[in-house]
């Protein structure tokens, strides 16, 4: 039943997409400067199909409709409500249908907000973003099908990855994908901007909001990623340079840089050809991000089972995007000379770019060079953390002067006055760094530049919190939020970096462990039966050595029983200064319990700095369109 | 479209990079470690953990009828179900030899981890960096191979040691 009313609908949303097309080509051979009403009401429609498409493979999970061969493999009568909803997306073909809801979705919002632009420049976008809606829509009925049907129907479905049975990763692939597909509609924008040669302020202005809701939807989950691996992996660490990790990445450098230069565009109406590749750009990192990770080419925690004509199909995709976007912009690109002062707020920005365009090319490479040379010699290497830290640690800092200083200056060109103010920052930094140096513990020369730079950042943006409370300018609001919290985020990871401890033991039950500053006693296991797990509890009692304080941490080992998983579940203690956390992992066949324990400062910062700067960004959708 | 070299730089990268990605498509999974059966091993050396002037090679591999290279750390608790197999296996028959490779860990940690638990190897080589065990396919410990005197891998295991799998090794190298 639910089968043919999903698959009927996404045929209906199929055949509206074709039509949605040829009617805008035909609209377009009208000289009037409105949009047939038809196409309004076509795009209405298919934005309703496809939504309720979703629903109803949502209510397929809720009702556990085993004849859905999506919800038999992914999903279980005993599950929680909450995780048979979360189901839905958690899984290669839902989340693909989920995919291709946004996209359609944000062709009918760009359709209806975007009424004061020309209407060339507007149907070409309608077309575009059709055609990938129509990439998908293929890539979804013939080869990844979430309402393909089996016979018998099964009684009981597999169940749904324990790991994935977390709050923060229901809402993880949502954000993301509303940060990454949101992309499609300027890349389709770009493409549409080169071809009715629709460009300059008016075109920046047309794609401005749209950035800003993709880069804080892309920004909040990378970070609610990072914050499940915290909790959930259980290693204690919140970023892993993991294959899966860079390809979110890659995208966010590409739309970070677009979401700076395109000020520039609308202010003073340069770097149009840059913002346009940025634009292409971003999405195809997006596409092929998740080309990368569904071919099951790269192997990590979002490997879905892996299908090779699955990634036969999104690579021809991709290859498709990538050659109609190259020839299109270099058949319309025309060269223009930049005058830039270099004591300019957009010589500043630019210098944004150039830092984003090597983060992004270093873990694009870090990323892609192992494939090479598995394919292309055989030989297989891991690219890991150091050769990420060690290229892009350094250009941190200089990253970070730079965020601080651009901002303030002029449009066009400034006076050499306000580099005066700047020194003084300077010799504060240092001083602020000196002082952790000298009472908390010694550490690299990197380190000291590193922290020297946070401060630097945090005190301008501080500085500029007190301008902005006496002249009220609002709109300088986001941005210091945004780089304040950078500031904060870079500095509380350095002190967490250099001032964790950790230390791995085995104990049994009754036995006591002591480190230099706290004592660990293993009082007791109990048991726990819920309806989804067996939970086995261990009772931690913690002393501090210091000040005697006593805390008790609970870690669990968790049996799942559908589909049958063991998990290890940290205990955390989040305080405002530190983060208690232990991990404990059984040993078979023996009464000792691996114990981890680690005691990480200031663990909460790194989350609400990270959470601040894409709160800042989120500050400036607010913004009524005069105030911008 | 006007013709010039950075464009067609671009154009040729964007094809190889393809093209590379059609190909890793075809290849088989990075991981899927069974086809090493029946491989030779190459390139081999291990340094001892405790001696950095000490090391062993494919000559000391060719000396023994066969080798048996497990790959263990102290911070790996199945390690510790399999090491009676382990020790068994090193008390028993005397043909066997075993290696070690003590898979990103610390010496100090490793040193005690074999003192608690008796030590089954005939040699134990250090690899902090999870280099050597990448160049047999190892992406989790613990794992094990069991090589013949031509360096051939005869046989792979992944993850602890169990009866089943000692008795197979048993009958193999009867």
């Amino acid at each position: 039943m639910l089968s043919n009313i999903g698959i009927g609908l996404i045929a209906s949303t199929l055949i509206l997409s074709f039509l949605i097309i040829y009617i805008a080509i035909l609209n377009l051979k009208i000289s009037r400067q409105v949009i047939e009403k038809n196409i309004y009401k076509l795009s209405l429609f298919q934005t309703t199909f496809t939504v309720l498409s979703f629903f109803v493979l949502i209510i397929g999970f809720i009702s556990s409709d085993f004849s859905l061969i999506n919800v038999y493999e992914n999903s279980h009568t005993t599950k929680p409500l909450f995780y048979k909803i979360a189901g839905t997306w958690g899984n290669h073909e839902g989340s693909l249908l989920l995919w291709v809801n946004i996209l359609v979705i944000f062709s009918y919002l760009f359709l209806v907000f975007s009424h004061a632009h020309d209407k060339k420049f507007r149907l070409y976008t309608l077309i575009f973003q059709n055609i990938l809606i129509l990439g998908f829509l293929f890539f979804l009925l013939l080869n990844s099908n979430p309402f393909n049907s089996i016979y018998p129907i099964p009684l009981e479905g597999l169940g749904l990855n324990p790991i994935l049975q977390d709050p923060a990763l229901a809402v993880h692939p949502p954000l993301l994908y509303v940060g990454f597909v949101g992309c499609s509609i300027y890349f389709s924008a770009a493409m549409a901007s080169l071809l009715s040669d629709y460009g300059g302020k008016l075109f920046a202005q047309s794609i401005k909001n749209w950035v800003k809701i993709s880069w804080c939807f892309q920004t909040l989950g990378i970070i609610v990623g990072s914050i499940w691996a915290y909790y959930e992996l259980g290693w204690g660490g919140f970023w892993f340079w993991d294959p899966v990790e860079n390809a979110s990445l890659l995208p966010w450098f590409a739309i970070t840089a677009l979401m700076h230069s395109l000020i520039v565009l609308e202010k003073r109406d340069t770097l149009y050809a840059w913002v346009i590749i940025l634009c292409l750009s971003t999405f195809i990192l997006s596409v092929t991000g998740t080309f990368l990770v569904r071919s099951g080419i790269l192997n990590s925690v979002h490997t879905f089972a892996s299908d090779p004509s699955r990634g036969l199909y999104i690579l021809f995709f991709l290859s498709l995007m990538i050659f109609s976007a190259l020839t299109i912009f270099f058949l319309k690109y025309k060269k223009k000379s930049y005058n830039l002062n270099l004591k300019s707020k957009e010589t500043f920005i630019l210098a944004n770019n150039w830092f984003m365009a090597f983060f992004l090319i270093t873990v694009l490479t870090g990323m892609l060079y192992p494939i090479f040379l598995d394919v292309l010699t055989n030989v297989k290497i891991s690219v890991g953390p150091p050769f990420f830290n060690i290229v892009i640690i350094p250009l941190v800092v200089p990253f970070m002067f730079l965020m601080g200083i651009g901002p303030k200056f002029g449009w066009i060109k400034s006076k050499n006055k306000i580099l005066n103010k700047f020194f003084f920052v300077i010799l504060g930094a240092i001083a602020i760094n000196l002082f952790i140096f000298y009472f908390f513990g010694k550490y690299s020369l990197l380190s000291n530049l590193i922290f020297i730079a946070a401060i630097f950042l945090i005190l301008h943006s501080l500085l500029d919190i007190k301008k902005f409370i006496n002249n009220k300018n609002k709109n300088e609001l986001p941005r210091i939020i945004s780089h304040l919290g950078f500031g904060l985020l870079v500095f509380f990871i350095g002190i967490n970096h250099q001032f964790s401890f950790e230390e791995d033991f085995n104990l049994k039950v009754g036995e006591i462990k002591k480190t230099n500053k706290y004592q660990i006693n293993f009082k007791n296991i109990e048991i726990k039966d819920t309806k989804n797990y067996k939970a086995v509890i261990g009772v931690f009692k913690l002393e501090n050595l210091k000040n005697n304080l006593v805390q008790y941490l609970n870690p669990e080992i968790r049996i799942y029983s559908n589909p049958e998983t063991l998990t290890y579940e940290a205990a955390i203690k989040t305080k405002i200064t530190s983060d208690l956390y232990l991990t404990m992992s059984n040993v078979s066949r023996s009464e000792y319990y691996n114990i981890k324990f680690q005691d990480k400062p200031f663990m909460i910062w790194i989350w609400i700095s990270s959470i601040m700067i894409a709160f800042g960004g989120f500050t400036r959708l607010t913004f009524k369109k005069n105030e911008d | 479209m006007k013709i010039s070299i950075s464009r067609i730089i671009i154009f040729s990268f964007v094809i190889f990079s393809l093209f590379v990605f059609w190909k890793g498509l075809k290849i088989d999974n990075n991981y899927n470690t069974k086809s090493l059966i029946g491989k030779r091993i190459s390139n081999f050396q291990l340094i001892k953990i405790d001696n950095d002037n000490q090391y062993i090679s494919e000559e000391n591999l060719q000396k023994n009828r066969h080798t048996l290279i497990n790959f263990f750390a102290s911070w790996c608790a199945p390690c510790r179900t399999e090491h009676k197999y382990l020790l068994n296996l090193s008390n028993e028959n005397k043909e066997i030899q075993i290696i070690g490779i003590n898979f990103k860990d610390k010496k100090d940690n490793a040193v005690k981890f074999l003192e608690e638990l008796g030590n089954p190897y005939n040699f134990v080589g250090k690899d902090p960096g999870g280099k050597i065990s990448i160049l047999f396919g190892i992406y989790g410990i613990p794992e094990s191979i069991l090589v013949n005197s031509d360096l051939t891998i005869i046989k792979k295991i992944v993850g602890p040691i169990d009866q089943i799998q000692y008795d197979q090794i048993l009958q193999l190298i009867q």
